[in-house]
């Protein structure tokens, strides 16, 4: 479904991203896990066309999108979250699932109708709001949601879009011990039914959730395989999982 | 939601009994004020969408007041005088000039953006000072009012209602654009672009058209003021023009519905109040009252951070 190959991207000497190559399957959860600073979120930029690379390509669906803007690949159904909440704070919950929806149902070229009450925007976002455990926090606006509350709203949003494939930027960052195993759950259940690509820290959820893993290390993809594997791979342990040799 | 209605159930109310009882008190003055005030908020109205809903700081919307204007002017002196193809030559003449500044200009953001359709004004402003065949610098008497038929705009009581009419139907029509999808899109782009661009909308065509349209609804309230100056200058394009525009929009409230309405008739009553009560201390005085305004805009904006519509309600989501 997706095929990255010798993707690059550097920031004037910084190579953060130094010729990478992934494949993810449909239906398939891989995560990238990586020490701090290995290029993660700069190589989602690149996957989400936030960011363009330097070299290198990137073929989605069977289509190369290497230079694709990023609204174009969202509505090919490449959706992503932000580790960094990123959300309308001054629309409520409702409203930001509702937009994540209208950007997914054709041109927005409609003038008259107001947008709250059309049922077909409505309707799907309520039921995504349910999944993710907002539906009682509909009607706040997202500047007055919980941190933990936003980042299932970041995660919502991403979903409203129907996206054939989604990548989670850690859907966990700054969440407590409890949201964080409320989440796990959410996208356990989630992973039946989604491909997805899954950058987090979190140990726990990374082997919870993956099926296959990529180590990511100053740009370069060291090693992918299935967890077991990974956990195995010696050097993996030493460029990441902290473990003296 | 039906406080406000209320609220606007007793302004129309009071704006439609205005002329009477200013005419039963003889001062035909103050109808024309309002007349002017009216069509100076449809501009305001129009700015609003692409100012405060769409995140767009045009300096330069004077530039479609002036088109507007230029417009009835122009056909006028080739002897058209039809009104109704005024307005249609005006609304579609300032909708594809917005069309090219918006073109150009929303490419850019932030200082640039602002500085960019400033230039494209002063561009106008400098062809209407250069052309002499339509007055120059001196700028051209209309030879004859728009003739609309049903009304006549040289009776200042139906121009004053048309007026009221116009800027209702701007405030209805702007207050229907927002909530609608295209409202929301162009809404989402102006408070978080990144993510927009992320769920899949592209932000340049919304705002392109939200630009298109503001300016289209400006150029209606500049063929209503030039009908009701009855005289067209390259002034009506200056840079201080726009900004008053954008300061009525800012002091009545950035995306609210009544904001630039209310901020259209706080500034130009301001404006002549100050006036007024610098006239009662010496003549002299009067043209400096911008020495007062101008620390009573600066407290204003202070005070009423959402701007004067803040204290009807809460802002609509």
């Amino acid at each position: 479904m997706l095929e990255v190959r010798a993707l690059t991207k550097s920031f004037g000497a910084l190579r953060a991203t130094d010729g990478v190559d992934l494949d993810v399957r449909e239906g398939e959860t891989l995560a990238i896990i990586g020490p701090n600073g290995a290029g993660k979120t700069t190589l989602i930029g690149q996957l989400a066309g936030m960011l363009l690379p330097d070299g290198g390509s990137i073929r989605f669906a069977g289509e190369d999108i290497t230079r694709l803007p990023a609204p174009r690949r969202a509505r090919m159904g490449l959706a992503r979250s932000f580790q960094i909440t990123s959300v309308y704070k001054e629309f409520t919950a409702l409203q930001n699932v509702a937009l994540a929806v209208q950007a997914q149902s054709g041109h927005s070229f409609r003038f008259w109708r107001p947008a709250f009450a059309d049922a077909s925007l409505i309707s799907p976002a309520e039921k995504i709001l349910g999944e993710v455990g907002l539906e009682k926090r509909m009607h706040v606006l997202a500047a007055s949601l919980a941190h933990g509350e936003q980042r299932q709203l970041e995660v919502a949003m991403a979903l409203a879009t129907k996206p054939r494939l989604l990548l989670l930027d850690e859907p966990m960052a700054g969440m407590g011990a409890e949201e964080s195993q409320r989440m796990i759950g959410f996208l356990a259940t989630l992973k039946r039914r989604q491909t997805m690509i899954l950058v987090e820290h979190d140990m726990d959820a990374v082997f919870r959730l993956a099926d296959r893993i990529s180590v990511l290390v100053y740009g370069r993809v060291v090693a992918t395989d299935v967890p077991e594997k990974i956990k195995q791979n010696e050097e993996v342990r030493r460029a990441y999982l902290g473990e003296e040799s | 939601m039906s406080r406000k209605l209320l609220l606007w159930g007793v302004a129309v109310l009071a704006l439609l009994a205005l002329p009477p009882i200013l005419l039963a008190l003889q001062q035909p003055f103050y109808v024309d004020l309002v007349r002017r005030i009216m069509i100076l908020a449809i501009a305001a109205v129009s700015l609003n969408l692409i100012l405060g809903y769409g995140g767009m700081v045009s300096f330069g919307h004077a530039a479609y007041i002036g088109v507007g204007a230029y417009a009835v002017g122009i056909l006028g002196f080739y002897g058209v005088f039809n009104g109704w193809l005024h307005l249609l030559v005006a609304v579609v003449a300032s909708a594809l000039v917005a069309l090219a500044i918006g073109a150009v200009s929303i490419r850019t953001s932030g200082i640039y953006f602002i500085m960019i359709t400033l230039a494209f004004t002063q561009m106008l402003y400098y062809l209407g000072i250069s052309v002499a065949e339509f007055g120059g610098d001196d700028g051209m008497r209309l030879k004859r009012r728009s003739q609309l038929g049903i009304v006549d705009l040289n009776d200042p009581v139906q121009f004053y209602y048309l007026a009221l009419v116009l800027m209702l139907f701007s405030v209805f029509l702007v207050s229907k654009i927002v909530n609608s999808r295209f409202g929301m899109a162009l809404r989402a782009c102006n408070s978080n672009e990144a993510r927009s661009r992320a769920i899949g909308f592209s932000p340049y065509p919304y705002r392109l058209a939200a630009f298109v349209i503001a300016g289209a609804m400006c150029g209606l309230a500049g063929a209503l003021y030039g009908n009701h100056t009855n005289y067209i200058t390259p002034g009506l394009m200056t840079w201080e023009q726009s900004g008053d525009l954008m300061f009525m929009v800012i002091l009545g409230g950035m995306a609210t519905t009544a904001g630039p309405v209310i901020g259209t008739f706080a500034f130009l009553f301001g404006e002549e109040l100050i006036k007024a009560l610098l006239g009662l201390k010496a003549q002299g005085w009067i043209e400096h009252w911008q020495v007062i305004m101008g620390p009573l805009l600066v407290l204003s904006v202070l005070f009423f951070r959402r701007g004067l519509a803040g204290i009807f309600g809460k802002p609509d989501a």
